[in-house]
């Protein structure tokens, strides 16, 4: 049983990332997204991580695609057009990728040591988690939340129409010319 | 029948999948050439280290790993905000999402 989900689901998750590669909407790719974080939530509750499964989806798939696809629609992304992108991209990045992910396959299969993950392993309860969160990791929690803060009066700080600016629809996008001038 | 429903899967595998998830978010980040999908691309790669963290906390039976995946989805969620806000302020100024357009600070 956990073979046949961790297929099913493995597979979603590959073609949900091959899919966001492949799409040349914005929207197409966040629903994409949105497939993979949903896939890897079952994934995380097969290893059985429940209270982070939950997590996964309310916080990834909920709140932070909700803000993807609010800014795509908002912001009416259309279709892009497909360049060559940086010489250094091309030379550099891909066989960059192709090492990394040689190395690390080669050793993971490799590797001796590794157990197997199966339906009958015991879950870490939301208990376990919340103790040593509340405990011992108390002072990282609450900074962490500050960060949230300062995140949230940056976002605003910087999505709201400066005072001194004029309204966006007077703003001339092309030619660069003074405001209020004729 | 009943081998089918008792067969366990190896951990590698699920470092195996996150590694290539990780690989398709860094191919991401190359080939798209629109600046909300490059973000989407750094948010797959954070959610294929995520997997290996929860995989590794399930192999060791360390719960602390999965509180390090708690931390990594907080600072997500914040990353998220500001740099969607970021976009935002980049499109209200240049008019434009195509990162091939976006090159004010390019040599």
């Amino acid at each position: 049983m956990h073979l046949i989900l961790f297929i099913v689901f493995a597979g979603f998750c590959l073609t949900g990332a091959i899919n966001l590669l492949l799409q040349t909407h914005p929207i197409n790719s966040a629903l994409s997204l949105i497939v993979v974080m949903t896939s890897l939530a079952v994934l995380y509750l097969l290893l059985g991580a429940e209270f982070l499964a939950a997590a996964q989806v309310i916080v990834y798939a909920g709140a932070i695609m909700v803000l993807f696809t609010f800014v795509v629609m908002l912001l009416n992304a259309g279709r892009e057009e497909r360049t060559m992108g940086s010489r250094t991209a091309r030379s550099i990045g891909f066989p960059a990728v192709v090492a990394i992910l040689g190395v690390i396959a080669t050793i993971l299969l490799r590797a001796r040591g590794l157990g197997v993950a199966s339906l009958q392993d015991g879950v870490t309860t939301t208990e376990n988690l919340s103790r040593i969160l509340f405990h011992e990791l108390l002072l990282p929690f609450e900074v962490t939340s500050v960060l949230i803060l300062i995140a949230i009066l940056g976002a605003v700080a910087l999505a709201r129409q400066g005072d001194g600016e004029p309204p966006a629809n007077q703003i001339s996008y092309g030619r660069r010319e003074r405001p209020g001038a004729k | 029948m009943n081998s089918v429903f008792t067969q366990e899967v190896p951990i590698a595998w699920y470092l195996l999948l996150s590694a290539v998830l990780f690989a398709l978010g860094v191919v991401g980040f190359l080939i798209k050439r629109n600046l909300i999908t490059v973000f989407m691309s750094i948010e797959l790669m954070l959610n294929a280290v995520n997997l290996s963290f929860v995989t590794f906390a399930h192999q060791w039976h360390a719960v602390k790993g999965q509180i390090f995946v708690f931390f990594v989805m907080m600072v997500a969620a914040a990353e998220a905000a500001v740099g969607l806000a970021i976009i935002i302020a980049v499109f209200r100024a240049r008019a434009t999402l195509a990162v091939d357009r976006i090159d004010l600070m390019k040599l």
